[in-house]
């Protein structure tokens, strides 16, 4: 599989999720968001974390405007497969190409920990590999991932099972971690071949580094 | 002309900035607050000095950029 990886100013996750990708047996390519066009026969585009654009503005707002985005959006419409971590969440939702926002946390703080997720819905490509209700130990980095949806928004999530994990216990109870609506870490848009989640799988590789949980979700795509 | 824009979080939308300088107010003493909103303030210098273009040009700026609507509202005042 050929995996594009963006880059804008302030990106900072791009060589971790290279090798997270390369590790899986992946060829990847890192893209400046100056591009115009993604490279050929790319199989999933990562928008990695960081803080495009310093934050400026609201976590992800300037960075969607570049370039590159422009055929990232026509590469998801057309069914390719893309996937933001983190900033890269932020990113797809100020694009609009993921539903909801992403806030401050309520703490306010900037929470950088292990955390235990569970896995909501597994019937897409991403998370195929793992089991519904299952929980997984990821880290999470961020400022700004307070999920927030309308009600209505809300609801269509979940008919249309959109939701892949929520914040939880070492249980998979759901827990308040950073206000987001349901706890959720993270979503997909209807047609289920874009994703975004506030955790950080390729920072979950090595046991001996605390976690290789990110290794079986990383393996869907 | 100048073109201020204010925007804030919905109301209905959690604002856990305000939220947390409402608390602080309270435990300062100051225990007349009912409520503490926190937003930002974007000064813009247009090219124009027509009212109608520099309100439909600030209009578009929001919606484009400077607001994200599905958790932000936006006011508009011409000085």
């Amino acid at each position: 599989m050929k995996v594009a990886i963006l880059r804008f100013p302030g990106t900072n996750c791009e060589f971790d999720t290279q090798y997270a990708f390369e590790k899986l047996g992946h060829t990847t390519e890192l893209v400046w968001h100056e591009n115009d066009k993604l490279p050929k026969d790319v199989d999933l585009v990562v928008v990695p974390g960081g803080f495009s654009y310093g934050d400026y503005l609201r976590s992800g707002s300037i960075a969607r405007f570049s370039t590159i985005m422009k055929a990232v959006k026509s590469y998801a419409k057309d069914g390719g497969k893309v996937l933001g971590i983190c900033n890269g969440f932020q990113i797809l939702t100020e694009a609009g190409l993921l539903p909801g926002a992403l806030k401050r946390n309520n703490n306010l703080h900037f929470i950088s920990k292990h955390q235990n997720l569970c896995v909501v819905n597994n019937n897409n490509s991403f998370l195929n590999r793992c089991e519904k209700g299952e929980v997984l130990n990821i880290p999470i980095a961020h400022a700004d991932g307070n999920y927030y949806i309308d009600e209505k928004g809300f609801k269509k999530l979940k008919d249309n099972e959109q939701i892949l994990l929520h914040y939880s216990d070492e249980n998979g109870n759901p827990i308040v971690v950073n206000g987001s609506v349901a706890s959720i870490a993270g979503v997909c848009n209807e047609a289920k071949n874009v994703f975004g989640l506030m955790p950080h799988p390729e920072r979950a590789l090595e046991a001996i580094l605390g976690s290789e949980d990110g290794i079986r979700m990383l393996q869907g795509f | 002309m100048k073109v201020t824009v204010n925007v804030f979080l919905k109301d209905g939308v959690l604002d856990p900035q305000g939220k947390a300088a409402h608390h602080a107010l309270d435990s300062l003493g100051f225990k007349g607050v009912a409520d503490v909103r926190i937003g930002k303030q974007i000064i813009l210098q247009l090219n124009t000095d027509d009212e109608d273009e520099a309100k439909t040009q600030a209009k578009e700026m929001c919606e484009t950029l400077l607001a994200n609507t599905v958790i932000e509202d936006y006011t508009i005042e011409l000085n």
